[in-house]
C-alpha cells in the first residue's frame, strides 16, 4: 500500500511528468524526422536523382536578361545563385528606399489638417492595401506590356530617355580613370562630417553656443566630392541610348518585369509604413508639444527635439519589419520573371536540375539569413531608442 | 432720459459661416494648403475621368437582349470585335462571370457549390440571431464543425449520391474561399498549440515551437509552396500521392499557423501573472489551467489581430496559382485566351482586383470593429 502511495506521487510529481513528457515530444519528432529523411533517400535513390551540391558548379546554359555581374549561359549554376542573389538585393533596396518615402509622404499627408489631402491619403492606404501584392505585380506588368508602345513607337524625352514595351532606357554615366578620387572624396566627407558634428555637439554641450551644421555638412559630403570632380577635368560621360535597327543600344535599361515589381512593392509596402508613420505621430502625448511650446521652442525645435525622437520610437520597429516583408515579398517575381533568387534559382535551375531539397533549402537559407540581419537590426534600434531609465 | 433700443445683431462675415467657412478652413487655410488643395484636385482630374469613362461612360454593357413586362430591351450581346479596345469590356465578363465564381467545375453541379455559398451566408445571420439565446455555444459549436464537413462533401461529393468533382476541377473564386477557410479552420489550434509550446517551460518543447515559428516566419510563403509541390511527395513512400491542392493546403496551414502562434503568444503575454498564479492555488492542472482560465481571456484579446491575420492570409491564397492552381486569378489568363475573347485580360483584372478589395476591405473595417469593441484600455 505504501509503496503504492509513493509510486503515484512519483507519477504524479510535476518534474517527472515534466520529463517524460518531453522524452516523448523528442520521440515523437525524431521519428517523424527519420522516416521522413529514409523516405526522402529511398525516393531519391528510386527516382534517381542527384544529390550534394555537385549541380552548382555545372554550366547553367540558360539566359539572364537583367544581371548586375556578368553572366552568359555558359557561366554556372552558381553564377546564376549569386545573380539573383543581388537582383533580389537590388529590387530590396529600390523597393525599401521608395516605399519610405511614398509612406512618408502619405502618412504625414494623412494627418495634414487640408481635408482633401488627408482623404486622399486615406483613399490611398484603403486602396492598395486590401489588394493582394501578387494581383498588384500582375496588374501594373500587364498594363505597362499592353499599353506602351514598341520599340520603333517609343516615346522620347530630350533624346535621352526612352521608354518602350522593353523598359525604360536612360543615360548611363559611364567613370573614366580617376572618378575613384571623387568617391574618396565622398567617402572622406562623410567621414568629416562625422567628426565636425561631434566637435559642435561638444561645443556646445560646453558653452551652450549652438551652431547650425546643415551648410557645412553639405559642403563636405556633395562639395567636397564636387570640386574633386572638376579639378579632375569630369572624369564620366553619359552613355546616351540610341535606336539600332529594332532595339535600343547603350544606356541603361530597366525592364518592365523590373519597374511592375519595385513599383507594385513600394506602392502596396508604403501603405503599412504610412500607417506605422501616422500611428506614431499620434502616439506623442498632446502635453508633450504644449510643454515644448511652454519652454519657448520653437516649431521646428519641438518637431525636431520633442516629437519627432518620440514618434520614431513607435514608427520605426513596424516600419523596419515591413522593410523585412518587402524582401520577402520580391520573390513573387517569380510570377512575371524577373530573375530573382526565387525566379532564377529557386525556379528555372530547380527545373533544369531537379534537386529540390537542396536548392530550395539554399534559398530559404538566404530569405532567413536576410530575416536574422534585420532583426538582428531591429534589436540594435530598439534598444538605441528604448527609454533609458535611470 | 434716454431710451436704449436694442439694434439687430450683425450677421458674421459670409468668410465665416457655412460651406465657405468649411472650405476656408479645410481646403484653403494657407498658402501651402492652397497649393496642396489645386494640386491634389489636378490630380484628381487627371486620373479620375479617364478611368470613369473606361469603366462606365465609355464601356461597353451590352448584356444581351431581355424582355421585362412586355416590352423587350437591350441589343444583342457584344463580341469581343464590335466592343473596341479603348474601353471596358464587360459583357465579357458577363459572360465569363461562371468561370472566375467556380473556375471548371461541372456546370450542371454548380448547385451544390451555391448551396454552400447560401449555408455560408446563413452563417453570418444565425451567429447574429443567436447572440443571446441560451444554447449559444453550442449552436456555434455545432456550425462550427457542421459547415465545413457539409461543404467538404457537397463539392467534393462522393456521398448520399453525390458525384464526385476532382479538385482539380475546383476553381475561381469558389477555390480562394475554401484554401482561406481551409487555411484558417486547421491552422488556427495548430497556432495555439504552438504559442502554448513556446510559453511553456519545458526546454525542448519551447525550444522546437520556437525553431519551427521564426523559421516559419523568416521565409517566404512562395518557398514554402515550392517545397509542398517538389518536396513533400518525397517525405512518404508506399504510393502516398498528394494532388496539388492538399499540397497547396498543407503549405498554408503550415505557413499560417506559425503567423497565429505570434497573435495567440501576444495575448498570452498579456494575461497577468496572477491569473496563472490563481489558478494554480485552486489546483488545477495545467490543461484545466490553460483551457478555463488562461486561453479564453488570451484569445479575446487576441480576436482583432486574429481577424487582422486571417485577412493576410486570404490575400496570400492568390499565391497558389504559381504553383499551378485555377484560383480566381488564374482565371483572368485563362478567360482572355479564349479564341472568342482575346486580349481581354485588363478587364479580367479589374473585376477580379475589385472582388478582391471589396472582401479584403469588408475584412478590415470589421476588425477595425471587433478592436473598438475589445478594447479594454479606458482612453476615451
Amino acid at each position: 500500500m505504501k509503496q503504492d502511495k509513493t509510486l503515484l506521487s512519483f507519477l504524479n510529481n510535476n518534474e517527472t511528468r515534466a520529463i517524460a513528457f518531453q522524452v516523448i515530444t523528442l520521440l515523437i519528432i525524431a521519428f517523424v524526422i527519420y522516416s521522413g529523411i529514409s523516405n526522402l533517400m529511398f525516393n531519391i535513390e528510386a527516382r534517381e536523382i542527384h544529390t550534394g551540391f555537385a549541380f552548382l558548379s555545372n554550366r547553367a546554359g540558360f539566359d539572364i536578361n537583367e544581371s548586375m555581374i556578368t553572366y552568359t549561359p555558359e557561366h554556372s549554376n552558381l553564377q546564376v545563385f549569386y545573380v539573383g542573389l543581388i537582383n533580389t538585393l537590388v529590387v530590396a533596396v529600390v523597393g525599401i528606399i521608395f516605399a519610405t518615402i511614398i509612406g512618408l509622404m502619405i502618412g504625414i499627408a494623412r494627418l495634414s489638417n487640408n481635408w482633401l489631402i488627408s482623404k486622399l491619403a486615406g483613399g490611398y492606404i484603403e486602396l492598395f492595401r486590401n489588394i493582394p501584392i501578387l494581383i498588384q505585380i500582375l496588374f501594373w506588368y500587364n498594363i505597362a506590356l499592353l499599353t506602351l508602345p514598341s520599340p520603333r513607337g517609343s516615346f522620347g524625352f530630350f533624346d535621352s530617355i526612352f521608354i518602350n514595351k522593353r523598359g525604360i532606357y536612360v543615360p548611363e554615366p559611364v567613370s573614366e580613370p580617376g572618378f575613384v578620387w571623387v568617391l574618396i572624396a565622398f567617402v572622406l566627407g562623410i567621414v568629416l562630417t562625422v567628426f565636425m558634428r561631434r566637435h559642435f555637439r561638444q561645443k556646445h554641450d560646453k558653452t551652450g553656443v549652438h551652431t547650425n551644421t546643415l551648410g557645412y555638412t553639405a559642403g563636405l559630403i556633395f562639395g567636397l566630392p564636387l570640386v574633386v570632380f572638376f579639378l579632375l577635368g569630369s572624369p564620366m560621360h553619359l552613355d546616351y541610348p540610341s535606336l539600332q535597327g529594332f532595339n535600343f543600344k547603350g544606356g541603361r535599361t530597366f525592364t518592365p518585369e523590373f519597374l511592375a515589381l519595385t513599383f507594385a512593392l513600394s506602392v502596396y509596402t508604403a501603405t503599412y509604413i504610412a500607417e506605422a508613420i501616422r500611428s506614431g505621430i499620434e502616439a506623442v502625448n498632446k502635453g508633450q508639444k504644449e510643454a515644448a511650446a511652454a519652454l519657448g521652442l520653437t516649431q521646428t525645435q519641438s518637431l525636431k527635439l520633442i516629437v519627432l525622437p518620440q514618434a520614431l520610437r513607435v514608427a520605426i520597429p513596424p516600419t523596419i519589419n515591413q522593410y523585412l516583408n518587402l524582401t520577402k515579398n520580391s520573390s513573387l517575381a517569380t510570377a512575371i520573371g524577373y530573375p530573382e533568387l526565387m525566379s532564377a534559382f529557386g525556379g528555372t535551375v530547380l527545373n533544369q536540375v531537379g534537386q529540390a531539397v537542396e536548392i530550395l533549402g539554399m534559398t530559404m537559407a538566404v530569405y532567413l539569413v536576410i530575416s536574422l540581419c534585420i532583426s538582428l537590426l531591429l534589436n540594435v534600434v530598439n534598444k538605441k531608442m528604448s527609454i533609458k531609465g535611470r | 432720459m434716454a431710451i436704449y433700443e436694442s439694434q439687430e445683431l450683425r450677421k458674421p462675415p459670409i468668410s465665416q459661416v457655412g460651406i465657405v467657412r468649411w472650405l476656408r478652413v479645410n481646403l484653403f487655410s494657407s498658402k501651402v494648403n492652397v497649393g496642396l488643395t489645386l494640386a491634389a484636385l489636378y490630380m484628381l482630374y487627371v486620373i479620375i475621368p479617364p478611368m470613369l469613362g473606361w469603366m462606365i461612360f465609355d464601356a461597353n454593357f451590352n448584356f444581351g437582349e431581355f424582355s421585362f413586362l412586355g416590352f423587350e430591351f437591350g441589343e444583342i450581346m457584344a463580341t469581343n470585335d464590335n466592343c473596341g479596345r479603348a474601353a471596358a469590356c464587360w459583357p465579357f465578363i458577363y459572360e465569363k462571370f461562371d468561370m472566375f465564381v467556380y473556375g471548371f467545375y461541372p456546370r450542371e453541379l454548380v448547385w451544390r457549390v451555391d448551396i454552400v455559398f447560401a449555408l455560408a451566408a446563413s452563417l453570418f445571420v444565425i451567429v447574429r440571431l443567436v447572440r443571446n439565446y441560451k444554447y449559444k455555444n453550442k449552436v456555434l459549436l455545432a456550425m462550427i464543425i457542421g459547415f465545413p464537413i457539409a461543404s467538404f462533401f457537397l463539392i467534393g461529393g462522393g456521398v448520399f449520391g453525390l458525384e464526385v468533382v476532382k479538385t482539380h476541377q475546383w476553381g475561381g473564386l469558389m477555390l480562394t474561399l475554401v484554401i482561406a477557410s481551409v487555411g484558417i479552420i486547421i491552422s488556427f489550434p495548430i497556432g495555439v498549440l504552438l504559442a502554448l509550446g513556446r510559453q511553456s517551460n519545458l526546454r525542448v518543447i519551447n525550444f522546437f515551437s520556437t525553431i519551427y515559428i521564426e523559421f516559419i516566419r523568416a521565409v517566404p510563403l512562395i518557398t514554402i509552396l515550392f517545397m509542398a509541390s517538389f518536396v513533400l511527395p518525397l517525405f512518404f513512400t508506399g504510393g502516398i500521392s498528394f494532388d496539388k491542392l492538399l499540397r497547396a493546403l498543407i503549405a498554408i496551414t503550415l505557413f499560417q499557423a506559425a503567423y497565429f502562434a505570434e497573435v495567440v503568444r501576444g495575448g498570452l503575454q498579456a494575461i497577468p501573472t496572477g491569473q496563472y498564479e490563481a489558478a494554480d492555488a485552486i489546483g488545477l492542472n495545467y490543461v484545466q489551467k490553460n483551457a478555463l482560465i488562461i486561453l479564453p481571456q488570451a484569445l479575446k484579446i487576441s480576436i482583432p489581430n486574429l481577424v487582422g491575420s486571417s485577412i493576410s492570409l486570404f490575400k496570400d491564397t492568390t499565391l497558389v496559382l504559381i504553383i499551378g492552381l485555377m484560383d480566381m486569378l488564374a482565371m483572368v489568363n485563362m478567360t482572355a485566351n479564349d479564341i472568342n475573347w482575346l486580349g481581354r485580360e485588363t478587364e479580367g483584372f479589374v473585376f477580379v482586383t475589385m472582388t478582391m478589395w471589396i472582401f479584403l476591405y469588408s475584412m478590415s473595417r470589421y476588425s477595425k470593429k471587433l478592436e473598438v469593441r475589445f478594447s479594454t484600455d479606458h482612453k476615451n
